[in-house]
This record gives structure tokens, C-alpha cells and sequence, in this order.
């Protein structure tokens, strides 16, 4: 804290310079001012609507959170501004959001609709920013919206979206892993692109999702080969992991018949001939079984493909192509990874230190490999510790017996080094050196013996432990370096050295006979002195003298054990216990006594000096878990190579694609070539997903064209008579080509997108009264016509002309353009969007315009399109009972609460005349006290932004007793946030909020079947939410059905052809997007209810009211 | 992937910490200060230490841990090598990499490490991809900023992260077109007690600063591409190229990077430009000892040895030191026991030499070694190894650039054992 402080001070100093004063932040401590006071000028800040200020606010917060302060409580100001036009104060609002999210998951939902909107912008990178932050909160209850979202961007034109789709999936995938079986369909889909730019994060992905779904892999096994050296670096790490276990699976070891051999071979050096004999008999027979091995191309293929790798400046990627290779390359070409790893060693001290972990693990089973570079192994004195002691255990591992000497000169000047852990090791190695070859073991032998007179007493008792574990090997050979041990006792202190001693003299006492009983003399004297591990090894060698030479030593073993008996530690007194009733001869003693020289003097074999790194290969080398030499979470096992070779036959793709653009050297074309690549990964989803319900949407809008026609009889048409004969004319010329075209399925799906906005044209026509816009620009309703249909269908005028191949052709071209050029999806995106836009301003009567007639107009319009409603809802075979009969009333002041004066509201669901953006609110006040109440107005609404509030006209006086009612209008934004003011009265003020449920933003709009399905045709998969249900018996009829729906949302009824569904339609009343719901009644009681809107957020609000209204 | 990162200075503060997915608590940090602790020396502290929940990987650069919380199997050198690229970048984007600059500039600290990682797993690391997102800091940007109330952030939409080129931007424009190219060379070497070399090898890297308009498309010819014995390469170069012809063909990125570094093949004797006369002696019973040291060139290749610097870690029994320097000067450190001597040129007619005596402690046991020398030299003009570039052609773009090559010998780890 106090050096924070200090620097807060300086930077004080130096904020002149125009940075961030965020040195100012309150949480840095200051004295002076408390955090509240702080923090509210940053939300003042937030709240102004300088973008300087805000930047500047946004920056003192991302430095708060950066210092790991709590900067929660701004989080309502943060979020306001998620929609700022600025990109950076925008950006660091991101910052904050993905930080606080999952603390305020409330609030933070009001985000969300940004980040929707954000999600269908015609530019790739604001739409994978939106989805990267949306997948980013970790709020439990968007789940759905990001499942869609991710579906969606999954099938996207943009490799970038779909990357950043990929990365979306790890996210979803931890917050609530249910999702996974829908995550793996998006996995499987991702795995099949194209692109390189996808395939690293797909592949990372399925890592985290679904590691266990190998099969997953085969199809795209020789894509993601091919395209590896082209992924972006980190990618390829991911892949190439994955791939050496999925080679593991998949193909049969390449050294089945090397291992083998090698085996014997390592023998012949160490083993004893016998074994080896054996051992080939029943090798050559296992040989003689096995057929010869052929390696599987694809095998080779990946072998291939990852050796350039090995060049990479990035040493995570040379590690992961060196682990490939070590795990599944032949033994013969497993060399070419030595000379790239000892390149890494180069690299920074942490990068050192893996690689050489790896590589002493490596050095254990392939020697040969790393031999050339022996030298590079060699220690400085300025490698930190840490590394010198992984270079010495390479070095150990190398050694054989053409550079023994060398290794040993090098140890040499090592032992000499000031470091002294590093010492230590040296010993140790020497001492392995040593155990391993035969040849040079007198001179370790000698050289350790010099060390004993060293100077450091950690060095000697290291030797001492190491020298003991040699002598083990041939004792005889070397009494003198036992006596001259023996007389180490004297000086040494360290504990373990000590008890080595001790151990080795009472091992080969014969050897010193003399001087045994001497050192026990000396031993027993300090014996209460001495560490725990030194008196157990005092206690040993008491034993053995007293077996071997039971007449020196009688008299000192029964001291010691006498010492032995009484000590603090049980482990001490119970070896003295037993081994007292071992060796001194009693009556009660058992027939062990006789067997005390047998147990003690046994020949026990020599100690192994093994690395440490043995056997650790059966960890992935270079993974985590390799490292810590414990499995660590999420680590995926090796598999040992199958016996018998899986079909390779799964990985076969249709079209070997993978023939082309291998290399490096292609690059330059591909530069260019991206596009088609991608285009031929993208048709194939994104065809299917956008044609399918198009196609539908067709052949039923052709079916169904008939009865529209009928239903749409009775008022409207009699007042579109004139513009009815060239639309019917224009109806039959469509339907023979829809016939015709009809043979084609696929030229069906082609028209669709053609026919589409025809159909919409009809629909505008009959619906012309909901088209205002029209009315105004051609003043007159046949103009009107004219102008939508030159508007909405110019592909139809195109397919005027009766050739209807060149129609064709355009139609495809125009299908096939938007991957192929980046312009024309977007031309085509924008042109659909418009046309949804079209479509729903059409149905909002527009804001009222300062001349006096067209307001009117609309206001007229208004009653009209109520009207059809009504009349809407009455052609259906139920009638639906007035909807203001079933309509909650909702308290806003209490009696008690308003000192007489209470205040009821509702819905009146009429439009509000003044402003159609807004939703009407009956408010009925009801005076209960016995004096006038004067004056009852609205006051200082408090509003989230965007909300606005219509308020009523000041009651003037409400007598006692008396009720009354008045309207006002409120603008919620289609958000379902309280809007929240003060109801003054002239006495007093209230606090009132009013909260619609969010079946009251939207209002009914009338809808043909035809329309309808077009509708939902646009609105599919992120704006589709569904949801089973069972409904109860008291629902069941067509008429309850109905009414619960209408009740709990303001919608209208959609003539249906079917008697199973159900069709409801509405519109939000601030932004006039469509919210079409489906209840389709299936076998039984269940019923699958759907939800069609652009509003996510709304339509998951929706779906929850309404299955609530349906099984209450 | 990667979850958290914390940055820690050599008190043990920590000044900063990013989170990419819930947010882990800043106590994660106290098991590195154990090993820390542990470690005794900075260097010393294991890269990968695990704890119960977490496991830990850290790298410490410039005076600074970079501390990341990893929760699941991750390979630590794909964890290791992303922090040395943030490094790497706070180095690119702030001329240095300290806690004070990273203080500074903690909002575009923040934005950096944003786009870098989502999720965990890295997204945008190329340095032309960052830059185009989030302007570096400049004095005049932060002028021009202050006055007018525009940021750092880029307002153009990184279309480079789009292309099949990530690491060049689109749109470059230059009115001086240059391309240059610095072959830096370093010797590893280590010279035993009597002169001998135990060990040397030639590591090179080239280099590039490349200011070129539009599109170039550079292919670079050596005379000798023999010599190179392992390359490794900046992801621009087209493999198969050098595979079949020995040529580098690259579309480069804009601005400083590194081209390739390479290995010269051990087959070359290496020649090694400075010899080194010692004579360190620390006498038995006596608190002192004497100290002489003269360099001297050897296979210089004609050219002057400059900006020789000699650092020695004398043994921790070493009091103080009192030496005459024949050129340069001399400091030494008792705290650290680091003697450095700044030599300079190194002149044949008179050989550089620093000799006096060396106080020990009163009472210690002398030292029984002798430090080993660490020198610093280095040779403009010259590539050790010989390696030369034969020519640099350019496509794909109409104006004619301006070409230049430099060659540089340096000493990199050179170790003379006494």
C-alpha cells in the first residue's frame, strides 16, 4: 500500500502530461475523501453526456479493477452507457462488464439487447465483438440467447464470426455444461470449415467440450493436416496435440518391431547374457507372428506436415511437434526434433527449464538423439540454479562410455563451482555415472574420495552418501576407503553423512575389524547427542558387531541399548527392544536367535541409481502434467497404440481436397484464394440453414394463397378494388412460374428469395391501410401500390421478361455471389433488413407529423388498425371476451399508504393516441378520505434512459368518495423496467412506480396465415426461442387456450389453418419488432409453444409468462 | 486456457491483475511467494509450481513477475511463451517493460490484454494487428489527445486480424521506402582455465526494419545459406521456398521484427575474437588475494573488438577489492559481488589489464575456486560465421526501395573459466 501511495504521489506530480489521472482513483487510499463521495463524482462523470468524461471516468475504473479494487457499486452508471458511440469508452465499458457481470446479473441483462443488436450489424467485426462480450457474461440465465447466438455466428459468411463462435463455446460450456450435446452439433459443424482461421479455436474447443469424441476427428483428420502450417501459432499447439493422440488411436505403432530390438540392445550393454537369451527366443517368435509393418499414409501425412513446424519461432509450437514426434514418429526419424529443441535453449530461462525437462525425459529412452549436442548441455556459471541441475541430469543421462570422460571433466570443474546445491547434484550425478558404467567407476570412486577432505561439509557428506552406495557394489576392493570413512566421524556433522558411515562399518566390520569397535566406542559416548537417523544406524551397528565380534563389543552394544531403551523416540526404544530379544541369547528367546547373523549380515543387493525422469514418458511430454509428474485436471491420457489398425477408410472424404494447397509456397495464391475456399465451406451451411424455411415458407405460401384470399374478403377489400385487377394479374403469372418451377427443388429454393418480396407486396396491399408512410409519399393509394411494388420486388420486374432461364441465371448468380465477394452478402443482408424494417415501421403509425391532416391521418389509421384487429380476433371460431374484462389491476397507492387516497392502474391495452410509441396506462384514483383532494399530478419521473412518460392531465379536484380515471402513456423501451415517479397531490407526494408485465409492450397487429409464416420464416434461430410444456386439463379448449394467451400478452389471434395451433402476433410498441407466438398442441397434453422475435430478451420473458398464463 | 494473470514487482506488491473468466482471488498469489521465498534467488523460483486448486506459471521479466493462473492441462511452454509475447509487447508499446510504465499506462495495459485473450486463449498477438486497435503512446499523440479528447483506440476495424496476412496492415504508406536488414551474431563460448575451448557455437538472428508502402513481396539471398544449420523462422516466410532454393520469401510485416534466427552448423570451428589472461589467486591463511587480468584479440578478423565489458561474481568471502585499471574503470558491488570492468576498445598496442588485490573477510576459509569471467564484446562490421547477403529483390510493388545490410559479431553467453 505505501509504495502505491508514493507513487500516487508522483503521478500526481507528472499528470500534467495529459494521462489518465487515475492515480486519483479513491481506492488508492486517500485520506481526505472518503470512497462514497469519490465514487459519486465518477458516476456524475458517467452521467454527463461529454464523452470526455466519460473516458476519463471509464479510465479511473478500468485502473481500479486493474489493481484488483472492488468497483462494483458503479455498476448501474457503467452500464448505461454500453451503447456510447464512442469505441473506447465503449471498449472499457466491455472491460467492466465481463468483470462485474456475474455479481449484478440483473442489471447486467439490460446489456444484453446492445450486444443482439450488435449481433446481426452488416460488419463482421462489430458482430464478433458483440458475440465475444455476450459470451463473455457469465450470467446463467442468457444461456439460451448465447446458444442461439453461437448457432447462429456458427453458420456465419465470416471465418471471423465463426472463430469467434468457436471461442464462444468453451465459454457456454463452463457456465452451464447441460448445453454440451448442443455444443458438440456446433463443434462437429465448425470442425468441417475450411478455414484456418477457424480451425485452431474450433479444435481448442472441442479440447475443452468433448476431448472423448474422437470420432468427431476422422472426417476432418487430413484437412486440419493440410492446413496446419497456415493456423495462427497457438492454434496449431492445440491441434497438434490433439492430433498425437488422435494418431495414438488410430494408427499402429511404428517401432513394433524396433522397440524390440532396441530393447535387446540397451540389454547387451547392462544385462546378463542369460536373460538376453531367453529373452530373444521369445522375441524372434513374437517377430516371426507380426507382418511386416507398413506405415499408414495418413500417419505419414501428419508426420509430414508438422516437421516444418519444428522451425517455428514460437517454442511452444517446436515442443508440440517435438512431442508428436517423440510419441509417434519411427524410431530412425525421431532425431530431426533434438537439434529444434536444443535451439529453445537458447530462449528465455523459464523456456529452458520445460525443455529440458523434457528433454532429460526424452534422453532416458532415445540417447543417441542428443548426444551430437552433448555440449550444449554443458552448465555456465551463470545458469540459475534450477537449470543447472536439469543440464546435469541430461548430461547423466547421456553419458556412455566414449564420452564418460569428457561428461567427467566437465563435472570436474563443477564441483568446483561456489554454488553449492549445484555441487550436491554434481555428486549425485557422478555417483549415477559411476553405477552406469563400469568402466569408470574405480576413478568416480577416487575422485568422490578426494571431496571427502573438501573444505564444505555439504560436499563431503554428500560424498559420503554416494560413495556408500558404490562401495556397495564390490566392498572388498575397498577397505581403505572405509577406514579412511571411519575416521570422518570425528569432524562430520551432517546426519545423513554420519549414519552412512555408520551403516557402511557395520556392513563390512570384517573388513575393519579393527576399527569397528572403535568408531562404536566413539558413537556410544555421543550417542544421546546424536539425530534420530544417526542412533538407528548406532543401534545397527551395535548388532552386527556384537554378532561378528561379540567379544570386543558385548559390553558397548549392552550400553547402547540400554541408551536406546530410555530415548525420546518410540522408533529408537522399540529397535533397541527388538533388537535386544534378536541378539542377546535368553531362554525365553525364541529360534530367531539363531537366524540374527542370517537377518543382519545378509548380502543386500547395490542401490540402482535411477534418473528421476524415468518412466515419466508416459505422460504427453510437454504437457503439464509431464512437468509436475502428476496428472493434472483436464489432462487427457495417451493411449497406447492399438493392436490391430482401426478401418482407416473413416477418415475418407468425398473429395480429396487435400491435394491441393499443402505448403508454405501456396501461400501467395491463397491470398487470393480464401474466398472460394471459404465459399465452398460456407455454402453448405449456410444454404441449408437460410433455405430451409424459405422453401417452406414457399410451397405454404402457395397452398395457403387460396384461403388468404378467402379470409381476406369483407371490408379491405372493398377499398383496394383499384388496385386489385393488376395484382391478381401479377398473382396468376407468378403461380405459373411457381409451378414450373416447382419440378426444380432447387430452383424452388432459388425463387424463394425472388418470391418473397412479391408475396410481401400483396400483403402491404391489403394491409395498405397500416402503411402510412406510403400514403404520404404518393398521396394516394394506387401510387402507393405502384411505388411497393417497384420498391419491394425489383427481382420480379427483372423476371418480367419471359425468359425465364436468364431469370434462373440471375437468381443463382445472385445466390452464389455472397461468398464469393464481400460486397454482395452485405448488399443482400441490408437489402432483407430494409425490407423487415419496411415492414415494421409500415405497421407503427408514425410519430405525428406537424401538418395538421396527416396526423389525422394516422390518428385515424390508429382506430382503423383496431378496428381490424377487432374484427380480426371475431373472425376466429371462438370469440375472445372483451380483453379488458380479464385484465389485472395492479395497485400503485395503497389506501393506507396514500392517507386516504388510493390509486389503482391497468392496461387498458388501447393504443395511446398521442404517442403510439408509448403503452396506454388506466389509472383510477379513488378519494377515501372526507376532505377534496386537489391537484393530483405527475412529478420528477425517474427514468432509465430512453423512457419517456406522457403524463396526465392535473386532476384538479377529487371530490370525497368520488373515483376517477385518466390515462397516460409511458414509453418503456420495450424493457420491462419500472418507470418510477413521484404522484403529488397538493398535500403530499407518494413514490409510485408502474412495472408492465411484458406481455403489455407489445400491441396486437393483424396477420394472415401467409404472413404469418413469412414472418417466422425471418425470424428464426437466435430469435426463435421453444419451450415444451404439458397443458393442464383445465386448458384444453381452444377458447381457455386462447383467452390465457390474450390475457397474459397483448396479442391478436392468427387464423390457422390447422386445429392443433395456435397463432398469436403483436408488435413491441417502442420499436415495432414483431413477437409472433405458436402453440402448437401435440399427442396428449403436451404442446410445444413458440416464440418469434427480434427482442431475445423479450421473447424469453414472453415464453415464460405465457407457459405460466397456459399451466397455472 | 490461461485465467488469470497477476503482475508482481521484486516487493511482492501486486500492481496489477486481469482476469478472462471468473475472477480469482489475489490469495493464489501467496503460494508463489512461498516459493519465492523458497527460491531465495529470483531466478530460482520454478516457472510451473502447483498449488490445491490452481496451478501457477510465471515468468519474470525485467524486474517483474508475470504471475498467470492456469486451472486445468495446459502446455506450460504455450502459457510461458504468450507471457513473454505480453512482455514483449508492453516492451513494443511503452520502450520498456517496468512496473512503472505499466503503471502509466494501465488503461492500454488493460485494452491490450483484452484483445489478446479471449477466454484464455490467445487471439490477437501480432504486434501490427495490436497497434491498428490500440495506438501506441507517443508524447505527441498524448498532447494531441489531451487537447482534442481522442483516444488510443484505433477507429478503424482491425482488418488485418480478417486477412491471410495477419501480420502485415493493410494500407501502409511510406514516402522514404526502406528495408533494412541487421545480421546480429553471438558467440557462445566457454574457455576453460588454460585457454582452451570447451565449447562454442555461433547463434545469429536477422533483424529486420522494413518501411515499405503496399504489398512487397522480398525474397533474400545469402551467398553462403549453407552455413545455416537450424532456422527458425518468422511466420511470413514461405517454407517450401527456402526448403528447395535456400531463399527467404516473405511478405514482411510493417515496422521491426525478427526475421529468422539461426544456428551456424557445429562442423565450423568457431573463432573466438578475444583471449583472456588471468591470474586469480587467493593466498591460505591471508585476508587477501591477488587479482590480474589482461584481454587481448585473437581471430579478429582484421576489425577492433569494441564495447568490451568483463563482469566477474567473486566469491561471497569477498570483502572488497582494490585494482588499477591500464583503460577503462571498474566498479565493484560488495553487496552483490559483482565486479565490472567497462574495457572499451581493445587496442594490440597496448592490451587492457586490471590487476591489484582482493580483501577477504578476516577469518573465512579462502574461496577454493575461482570465479569465471563473463565478457562482453563487440565487432561492427563483421558476421563471425562469414554469412553474407547476396541480394534482396522485391515484387509485387512498382516504387524502388532503399536497401541496407548491417552485420554485427557480439559475445553472447562467453565464459572463461579461471
Amino acid at each position: 500500500m505505501s509504495t502505491s501511495q508514493a507513487y500516487n504521489e508522483e503521478k500526481g506530480g507528472s499528470s500534467s502530461l495529459g494521462e489518465p489521472e487515475y492515480g486519483h482513483d479513491p481506492a488508492s487510499g486517500g485520506i481526505f475523501s472518503s470512497d462514497y463521495k469519490r465514487h459519486d463524482d465518477l458516476k456524475e462523470m458517467l452521467d454527463s453526456n461529454k464523452d470526455s468524461l466519460k473516458l476519463e471516468a471509464m479510465k479511473r475504473i478500468v485502473a481500479m479493477i486493474a489493481r484488483g479494487k472492488n468497483a462494483s457499486d458503479l455498476f448501474p452508471a457503467v452500464v448505461k452507457n454500453v451503447a456510447c458511440k464512442n469505441i473506447e469508452v465503449k471498449k472499457l465499458v466491455y472491460v467492466y462488464l465481463v468483470r462485474y457481470a456475474e455479481e449484478q446479473q440483473d442489471l447486467a441483462l439490460l446489456s444484453i439487447s446492445t450486444f443482439q443488436r450488435g449481433l446481426k450489424d452488416p460488419n463482421q467485426l462489430i458482430r464478433a465483438s458483440a458475440l465475444r462480450v455476450l459470451s463473455s457474461i457469465r450470467v446463467p440465465i442468457i444461456v439460451p440467447i448465447m446458444m442461439l447466438a453461437i448457432k447462429e455466428a456458427a453458420s456465419d459468411m465470416s471465418p471471423y464470426v465463426r472463430k469467434t463462435a468457436a471461442h464462444a463455446i468453451p465459454k457456454l460450456y463452463s457456465l452451464d455444461s447441460d448445453q454440451k450435446d448442443q455444443l458438440i452439433e456446433v463443434i462437429e459443424k465448425l470442425l468441417a470449415d475450411k478455414t484456418t482461421l477457424v480451425a485452431g479455436s474450433v479444435v481448442m474447443a472441442f479440447e475443452e467440450v468433448c476431448p472423448e469424441r474422437i470420432d468427431l476427428i476422422h472426417k476432418n483428420y487430413r484437412k486440419l493436416c493440410n492446413l496446419l502450417i497456415d493456423v495462427e501459432e497457438w492454434g496449431q499447439v492445440v491441434i497438434i496435440n490433439m492430433l498425437t493422440r488422435y494418431a495414438r488411436t488410430q494408427f499402429l505403432s511404428p517401432n513394433q518391431n524396433e522397440s524390440l530390438l532396441e530393447e535387446n540392445a540397451e540389454k547387451a550393454f547392462y544385462g546378463s547374457d542369460e536373460e538376453d537369451a531367453k529373452d530373444d527366443k521369445t522375441e524372434t517368435a513374437s517377430l516371426v507372428k507380426r507382418k511386416p509393418y507398413v506405415m499408414d499414409p495418413d500417419h505419414r501425412l501428419l508426420l509430414r506436415n508438422t516437421k516444418p513446424l519444428l522451425q517455428s519461432r514460437n517454442a511452444a509450437v517446436v515442443m508440440a511437434v517435438a512431442q508428436l514426434y517423440f510419441h509417434l514418429a519411427p524410431k530412425a526419424e525421431v532425431g530431426v526434433i533434438a537439434k529444434a529443441l536444443v535451439r529453445l535453449l537458447r530462449s528465455h530461462s523459464e523456456v529452458q527449464y520445460v525443455v529440458l525437462q523434457n528433454v532429460a525425459t526424452m534422453s532416458i529412452k532415445r540417447r543417441g538423439m542428443f548426444e551430437p549436442y552433448l555440449k550444449s548441455f554443458y552448465i555456465r556459471s551463470t545458469d540459475p540454479t534450477q537449470i543447472k541441475i536439469l543440464k546435469l541430469e541430461v548430461l547423466t543421462n547421456l553419458a556412455n562410455e566414449t564420452n564418460i570422460s569428457t561428461i567427467l571433466r566437465e563435472f570436474q570443474t563443477y564441483i568446483r563451482s561456489m554454488d553449492k546445491d549445484f555441487v550436491a547434484a554434481t555428486i549425485q550425478a557422478i555417483g549415477r555415472c559411476a553405477t552406469n558404467i563400469g568402466k569408470v567407476r574405480d576413478t568416480c570412486l577416487n575422485g568422490l574420495v578426494q571431496l571427502l577432505s573438501n573444505r564444505d561439509e555439504l560436499v563431503v557428506a554428500e560424498s559420503v552418501v554416494v560413495i556408500k552406495k558404490l562401495l556397495q557394489m564390490q566392498p572388498s576392493q575397498h577397505s581403505e576407503i572405509i577406514k579412511h570413512m571411519a575416521k570422518l566421524t570425528d569432524n562430520i556433522q551432517v546426519p545423513m553423512a554420519r549414519a552412512s558411515i555408520l551403516w557402511l562399518i557395520g556392513e563390512y566390520c570384517e573388513h575393519v575389524p579393527k576399527i569397528a569397535p572403535d568408531v562404536l566406542r566413539k558413537m556410544a559416548k555421543s550417542f544421546t547427542n546424536e539425530e534420530d537417523i544417526v542412533k538407528l544406524q548406532v543401534i545397527n551397528l551395535a548388532a552386527k558387531l556384537y554378532l561378528t565380534n561379540s567379544k570386543q563389543s558385548k559390553l558397548l552394544t549392552q550400553y547402547v541399548l540400554n541408551l536406546a531403551k530410555y530415548d525420546q523416540n518410540y522408533d529408537i526404544r522399540d529397535r533397541a527392544r527388538f533388537i535386544r530379544q534378536l541378539i542377546v541369547p535368553t531362554e525365553k528367546s525364541g529360534a530367531l536367535n539363531k537366524y540374527a547373523k542370517k537377518l543382519f549380515l545378509a548380502q543386500k543387493p547395490a542401490p540402482i541409481l535411477e534418473s528421476s525422469f524415468k518412466d515419466r514418458d508416459h505422460f504427453q511430454l510437454g504437457s503439464l502434467s509431464h512437468l509436475l509428474n502428476a496428472k493434472a485436471v483436464g489432462y487427457q491420457e495417451l493411449p497406447d497404440w492399438p493392436d490391430e489398425a482401426p478401418d482407416p477408410s473413416v477418415r475418407n472424404v468425398e473429395v480429396p481436397e487435400w491435394t491441393k494447397c499443402t505448403s508454405r509456397e501456396k501461400r501467395k495464391e491463397k491470398v487470393e484464394k480464401p474466398f472460394y475456399s471459404d465459399s465452398e465451406g460456407e455454402s453448405g451451411p449456410t444454404e441449408s440453414a437460410d433455405s430451409e424455411p424459405e422453401s417452406v415458407s414457399e410451397s405454404e405460401s402457395e397452398s395457403g394463397s387460396g384461403t388468404e384470399s378467402g379470409s381476406g374478403s369483407g371490408s379491405e377489400e372493398e377499398e383496394e378494388e383499384s388496385g386489385d385487377q393488376s395484382e391478381e394479374e401479377e398473382k396468376e403469372k407468378k403461380k405459373k412460374k411457381k409451378k414450373k418451377e416447382k419440378e426444380l427443388p432447387r430452383k424452388a429454393s432459388l425463387e424463394s428469395m425472388g418470391s418473397s418480396p412479391s408475396e410481401e407486396e400483396e400483403e402491404g396491399k391489403k394491409a395498405k391501410k397500416k402503411k402510412p408512410q406510403h400514403d404520404r409519399k404518393g398521396g394516394s393509394e394506387s401510387s402507393s401500390e405502384e411505388g411497393s411494388v417497384s420498391e419491394s420486388s425489383s427481382s420480379e420486374s427483372d423476371s418480367g421478361s419471359d425468359a425465364e432461364d436468364s431469370q434462373l441465371e440471375t437468381e443463382t448468380k445472385r445466390r452464389k455471389m455472397p461468398p464469393s465477394s464481400k460486397p454482395a452478402p452485405k448488399a443482400a443482408k441490408k437489402g432483407t433488413k430494409e425490407i423487415s424494417l419496411l415492414d415494421l415501421d409500415d405497421f407503427t403509425p408514425p410519430p405525428p407529423l406537424p401538418t395538421s391532416s396527416s396526423s389525422l391521418v394516422s390518428s385515424s389509421l390508429v382506430t382503423d388498425l383496431e378496428g381490424l384487429t377487432l374484427i380480426d380476433t371475431s373472425l376466429a371460431s371462438t370469440v375472445i371476451s372483451p380483453v379488458f374484462s380479464s385484465v389485472k389491476t395492479y395497485e400503485l397507492l395503497h389506501r393506507m399508504t396514500g392517507e386516504g387516497l388510493s390509486v389503482e392502474y391497468y392496461f387498458s391495452r388501447q393504443p395511446f393516441a398521442p404517442d403510439p410509441h408509448m403503452v396506454a396506462v388506466q389509472i383510477q384514483f379513488s378519494n377515501n378520505t372526507d376532505s377534496e383532494v386537489k391537484n393530483v399530478r405527475i412529478s420528477e419521473p425517474k427514468l432509465l434512459s430512453g423512457m419517456r412518460v406522457q403524463e396526465f392531465k392535473e386532476i384538479e379536484s377529487l371530490a370525497p368518495g368520488e373515483t376517477t380515471s385518466v390515462v397516460m402513456g409511458i414509453d418503456f423501451c420495450d424493457s420491462t423496467q419500472a418507470a418510477n415517479f413521484q404522484l403529488c397531490t397538493h398535500t403530499r407526494q407518494f413514490y409510485g412506480a408502474i412495472q408492465p408485465p411484458v406481455g403489455e409492450l407489445m400491441a396486437p397487429v393483424f396477420m394472415s396465415e401467409n404472413e404469418f409464416k413469412k414472418e417466422q420464416g425471418k425470424l428464426t434461430g437466435m430469435s426463435e426461442i421453444t419451450e415444451k410444456l404439458t397443458l393442464p386439463e383445465t386448458c384444453q379448449s381452444d377458447h381457455t387456450i386462447v383467452q390465457r394467451v390474450t390475457s397474459a400478452a397483448n396479442v391478436s389471434r392468427v387464423p390457422c389453418g390447422a386445429d392443433n395451433e395456435y397463432r398469436f402476433a403483436a408488435k413491441t410498441v417502442t420499436s415495432g419488432s414483431l413477437v409472433l407466438i405458436t402453440l402448437e398442441k401435440k399427442e396428449g397434453a403436451l404442446a410445444q409453444l413458440t416464440v418469434n422475435s427480434e427482442k431475445m430478451v423479450i421473447g424469453t420473458m414472453l415464453v415464460k409468462d405465457i407457459i405460466q398464463a397456459l399451466t397455472q | 486456457m490461461i485465467h488469470s494473470l497477476f503482475l508482481i514487482n521484486c516487493s511482492g506488491d501486486i500492481f496489477l491483475e486481469k482476469h478472462w473468466k471468473s475472477v480469482v482471488s489475489q490469495s493464489v498469489c501467496d503460494y508463489f511467494f512461498e516459493a519465492q521465498e523458497k527460491a531465495v534467488d529470483v531466478e530460482n523460483v520454478p516457472p510451473v509450481i502447483s498449488t490445491p486448486h490452481h496451478y501457477l506459471i510465471s515468468i519474470y521479466r525485467d524486474k517483474i513477475f508475470f504471475v498467470s493462473v492456469i486451472q486445468t492441462e495446459v502446455p506450460p511452454l504455450f502459457v510461458i511463451e504468450f507471457l513473454h509475447r505480453v512482455a514483449d509487447t508492453f516492451q513494443d508499446y511503452f520502450g520498456e517493460c517496468s512496473e512503472t510504465a505499466i503503471k502509466d499506462n494501465v488503461v492500454i495495459v488493460y485494452e491490450l490484454l483484452e484483445e489478446m485473450l479471449d477466454n484464455g486463449f490467445p487471439l490477437a498477438t501480432e504486434s501490427n494487428i495490436l497497434k491498428e486497435l490500440i495506438k501506441p503512446p507517443t508524447i505527441l499523440r498524448s498532447v494531441v489527445n489531451s487537447i482534442t479528447g481522442s483516444s488510443n483506440v484505433g477507429e478503424t476495424l482491425p482488418t488485418g486480424q480478417l486477412s491471410n496476412i495477419p501480420w502485415r496492415r493493410a494500407g501502409v504508406k511510406y514516402t522514404n521506402n526502406e528495408a533494412y536488414f541487421d545480421v546480429i551474431e553471438e558467440i557462445d563460448a566457454i574457455i576453460d582455465k588454460s585457454g582452451s575451448t570447451v565449447f562454442a557455437e555461433i547463434q545469429g538472428v536477422i533483424d529486420s526494419c522494413i518501411k515499405l508502402s503496399g504489398m512487397p513481396d522480398l525474397s533474400l539471398s545469402f551467398m553462403n545459406p549453407r552455413l545455416l544449420d537450424d532456422v527458425s523462422f518468422h511466420p511470413c516466410i514461405r517454407f517450401k521456398r527456402w526448403e528447395s532454393e535456400r531463399v527467404l520469401s516473405f511478405i514482411p510485416p510493417d515496422g521491426n521484427f525478427r526475421l529468422i534466427s539461426y544456428r551456424v552448423s557445429s562442423q565450423n570451428l568457431v573463432a573466438i575474437p578475444v583471449y583472456v589472461k588471468h591470474m586469480i589467486s587467493f593466498k591460505e591463511n591471508s585476508s587477501s588475494g591477488r587479482f590480474d587480468v589482461t584481454i587481448g584479440p585473437k581471430q579478429n578478423m582484421g576489425k577492433t573488438v569494441e564495447g568490451v565489458v568483463m563482469t566477474v561474481h567473486m566469491p561471497k568471502a569477498v570483502l572488497n577489492m582494490n585494482l588499477t585499471a591500464s583503460q577503462g574503470s571498474y566498479t565493484f558491488d560488495p553487496v552483490t559481488k559483482v565486479l565490472t570492468w567497462d574495457v572499451g576498445k581493445i587496442t594490440p598496442q597496448k592490451l587492457p589489464n586490471l590487476k591489484g588485490i582482493v580483501n577477504l573477510q578476516s577469518g573465512a576459509p579462502k574461496p577454493e575456486e575461482n570465479p569465471s569471467l563473463n565478457i562482453q564484446f563487440k565487432i561492427q562490421q563483421l558476421a563471425i560465421s562469414g554469412l553474407k547477403v547476396n541480394r534482396l529483390d522485391m515484387y509485387g510493388e512498382k516504387y524502388k526501395p532503399f536497401k541496407g545490410v548491417k552485420y554485427l559479431t557480439k559475445a553472447g553467453k562467453f565464459q572463461v573459466r579461471t
